[in-house]
């Protein structure tokens, strides 16, 4: 089953290559042929623990994802095949993630769900090992796939589709694709510019930019605030139960009021319980909402990374410069800024005839290479501009999509902890009318 | 007392009340014309207690009041010496032992307590609804906080109106006074009040150390009920106000968490009109949590305290009850040990068996009626909170949804607009 999808997906490849070579970048976007999903089903079915000795030799336990995959077209032909599948855990999702990020700079990565729980209100575990969160984190590291698998440019990544069929082995792969190198060298470019400038910064990537510490900060609030109500909700719908136990007592020494009170008791502790269901919900939405607070990290770093080219793109422009000039000096004597060279040689006197010509012979390579360079990387940016742009558009969409329908099924949950509150509060009325 | 119906939870035994005249009952035809509540006619006021054993509920609303009493516009009062509160007390009534037909007074707290206290002293064994408390330490309010004034104006209202619909304490001498003489200040002086408080406490003290000879099996059964009922009433009030304080800290988290959609649909263009929806959402329902927490603090909370104090009450019933008894126990043991002069300590004893039984029959009327009164006001209260729990919830739900129908209806829009092109 697995070679015939991997024959199939072969050539799948080989057609949307060449579809991406010939049309536009924006067909590509719209060809959902290419997309991985279309292909495959793809679903992380259970969570495992495990436990096994680590790098450092320590004990340790995990917790395992199990990754199922089914060919498409055996689906659709009504054929049943038992799924593909493997096992994996967070910290190979996160290599994905980082593999696919540094790969493709200028796309805005689907999120993980979070490492740690964040946004905890009291009750709920912060455990990374509770069965909630492993649960919720089980369905965030499908949502993850299946976002990639669905994605116009990722889902053609080869080591996506390693990672979903290549149990053993596929950490290896990856680390040979050398890509740990690209990252290296990013940090230590933005180490270097920590502070820098772009002269001339691409208005709408800036834009951007700035919406996504908007995002970032909006999303952050409105989570912690929710946090804070989720407690205090919490706290109301607990301290209710307290009447079921002293109605409970108080109807022991009353005749008449007393079945009526004990009735109307359990109704208060079926509202206490209630609470639980009604909070484990909204946690969904905090997840949908903790994916967009992700998002905007990786649209900021889309940004960002543009910005890095830029600056290389001008900082090797400015050398380019600077080296066209020392040529003109050299070639016609005359020191036009001031220079040290200039100062020497006022100071000293110039060199030998033969130095200088071994000088502007070495500068006009240093030229054309620089002029070369400086081609590159104006095409790089340009490029990046582009498809980040390109992939931004599509990223707004999605997340207005998404977001509609998160606040839709918030609505509705709303609704539905309302109507409970009806019924419970109805039938307390009742009971209390026969008190 | 001549053919008078009386109300026949009340025992037959009327007490001996040296200041009291006789009651007089009316019965006249004419009925409530356009059945007005609070007549102010005095031709249009009906009195009939109907002698119906069965349905003392139905006995209690039955009787149509010839007393009403409202208290309102409370003021400041300020002199030289002290600043106070006082209270205006209106009362209309078709009673003969009332000169007029409408009086209005102005009463501080201290007149409240002077006629709780007369009337403790002569009813000692029938319960009287609770004074609001003169301070209310937990929450360090401000005693002329408006607040503050307005639930005490509240509970002293009702504490005159538990008095009016009691068949024997509306009757009360000092009650007239009360209601009807300009100024208290010189009853407050004289009577026999302080006195009779100071020997109470001094018989309870001696009569403590030797402990009733014998206890009616049915006292000791309602001295039970009391100490549970008065444990219980703590307990759901305790609940009561923690629940308050919840929704409160509750409703103050909304108020923040709303913000934060607002917020955010200030950077957002498609996205901006449904966070604002939902950002009023949440701010509509953190209005009407406001509006659950006051209802629930005017109705639950102040009926809840009411009980708490009734459970008091209920107590110093109970003791004086007991009082009554050993005070005749101990006359009744002197008689016996006596071998010469018995005639005087026999009629002393006699008379001191009466009070007991008079006392006695007093409470068990009262008993009756008030349980029938406590289970109404408390079945009431829980009721209406319920009730208004139940609104709350379908006000909040109507929110959301009309906010889901105008998602819903957009995204149908949206649909339709893309289908057309």
């Amino acid at each position: 089953m697995a070679e015939d999808v991997k024959g199939e997906s072969v050539a799948s490849n080989d057609e949307s290559d060449r579809a991406a070579s010939d049309e536009s970048l924006s067909n590509t976007m719209l060809t959902e042929g290419s997309c991985l999903l279309r292909r495959m089903e793809i679903c992380v079915a259970e969570a495992e623990k495990r436990s096994g000795k680590n790098a450092v030799s320590m004990q340790e336990t995990y917790t395992v994802y199990l990754v199922e995959t089914r060919p498409m077209d055996a689906i659709a032909e009504g054929r049943n095949p038992p799924p593909d599948s493997l096992w994996r855990r967070y910290s190979e999702f996160e290599l994905l993630r980082n593999y696919l990020i540094v790969t493709y700079p200028y796309i805005v990565v689907p999120p993980l769900p979070e490492k740690r729980a964040e946004f905890v209100w009291h009750k709920l575990s912060a455990d990374n090992m509770d069965p909630d969160f492993v649960e919720r984190r089980r369905i965030g590291l499908e949502n993850f796939l299946l976002r990639v698998a669905s994605h116009p440019v990722l889902s053609n990544n080869e080591m996506l589709y390693h990672f979903l069929t290549k149990e053993h082995g596929w950490k290896e792969m990856v680390y040979e694709t050398g890509f740990q190198t690209k990252v290296q060298a990013d940090s230590r470019l933005r180490a270097l510019s920590a502070t820098f400038r772009v002269r001339s910064p691409h208005k709408r990537l800036v834009e951007m930019k700035h919406y996504s510490d908007g995002l970032q900060s909006h999303t952050s609030q409105l989570l912690r605030a929710r946090t804070r109500v989720a407690d205090r909700l919490y706290a109301v719908y607990k301290v209710h139960g307290n009447y079921g136990r002293v109605f409970s007592e108080w109807s022991a020494i009353e005749k008449e009021m007393g079945d009526g009170l004990q009735s109307a008791g359990h109704h208060m502790d079926a509202y206490a319980a209630s609470v639980d269901d009604i909070l484990e919900e909204e946690e969904h939405y905090a997840d949908q909402l903790k994916e967009y607070l992700s998002y905007a990290e990786a649209l900021r770093a889309v940004c960002r990374k543009h910005e890095l080219s830029q600056f290389e793109l001008e900082m090797a422009s400015q050398d380019l410069i600077s080296k066209k000039q020392q040529r003109e000096e050299l070639a016609t004597g005359i020191v036009r800024t001031f220079s040290l060279k200039g100062m020497t040689n006022k100071l000293f006197g110039q060199e030998a005839p033969e130095q200088r010509e071994a000088k502007l012979n070495l500068l006009e390579e240093l030229i054309a290479e620089g002029e070369e360079t400086v081609k590159e990387k104006t095409a790089e940016c340009d490029e990046h501009a582009e498809k980040a742009w390109a992939d931004i558009v599509r990223f707004k969409d999605q997340k207005d999509k998404d977001l509609k329908e998160a606040f839709i099924n918030y609505a509705l949950m709303q609704i539905s902890m309302c109507k409970k509150g009806i019924q419970v509060w109805s039938n307390a009325k009742e009971c209390f009318l026969k008190m | 007392m001549s053919g008078a119906k009386v109300p026949a939870d009340i025992s037959g035994h009327m007490l001996d009340l040296d200041e009291e005249e006789d009651l007089e009952v009316f019965s006249k035809n004419t009925s409530l014309a356009e059945g007005n509540p609070m007549p102010n006619s005095p031709d249009s006021m009906v009195n009939q207690f109907r002698l119906d054993e069965e349905n003392e509920e139905e006995q209690q609303g039955a009787i149509n009041k010839d007393i009403f009493v409202t208290v309102d516009n409370p003021e400041s009062h300020i002199s030289a010496i002290e600043t106070f509160i006082t209270y205006r007390v209106v009362t209309r009534t078709t009673r003969s032992e009332f000169d007029s037909s409408e009086y209005e007074v102005r009463r501080r707290y201290q007149d409240f307590l002077w006629l709780k206290s007369r009337l403790e002293e002569n009813y000692p064994t029938l319960i009287v609804h609770p004074l609001p408390e003169k301070f209310v330490m937990k929450s360090m309010v401000e005693r002329f906080n408006d607040d503050f004034i307005e639930t005490r104006r509240k509970a002293l209202h009702r504490f005159l109106n538990r008095i009016t619909e009691h068949p024997i304490l509306s009757c009360s001498h000092h009650f007239k006074v009360f209601l009807t003489d300009e100024e208290l200040a010189p009853h407050r002086k004289l009577g026999p009040g302080f006195l009779s408080r100071m020997s109470e406490t001094m018989r309870a003290m001696a009569n403590s150390v030797r402990g009733l000879r014998s206890k009616l099996e049915e006292f000791a059964i309602m001295q039970e009920y009391v100490d549970d009922f008065s444990n219980n009433m703590c307990s759901v009030d305790k609940v009561t106000h923690r629940i308050t304080k919840e929704h409160r800290e509750y409703m103050d988290e909304l108020k923040q968490y709303g913000p934060t959609y607002f917020q955010w649909a200030e950077s957002e263009e498609l996205l901006a009109e449904p966070l604002k929806g939902v950002g009023s959402c949440v701010e509509k329902c953190s209005k009407e949590t406001e509006e659950q927490i006051q209802y629930l603090s005017e109705v639950l909370v102040p009926t809840l305290h009411e009980y708490v104090l009734c459970a008091d009450t209920l107590k110093a019933v109970m003791r004086r009850r007991d009082n009554i008894q050993a005070e005749f126990e101990a006359k009744n043991e002197a008689l016996a040990s006596k071998t010469t002069d018995k005639e005087m300590l026999q009629e002393e004893v006699d008379d001191l068996a009466d009070r007991v039984e008079q006392a006695n029959n007093a409470l068990r009327g009262d008993w009756s009626r008030w349980r029938t009164s406590m289970r109404a006001d408390l079945k009431s209260a829980f009721i209406s909170t319920a009730a208004k729990n139940v609104d709350y919830y379908e006000k909040c739900l109507a929110v959301w949804e009309s906010f889901l129908l105008s998602q819903r209806g957009e995204s149908m829009e949206q649909r339709n607009g893309a289908d057309a092109s």
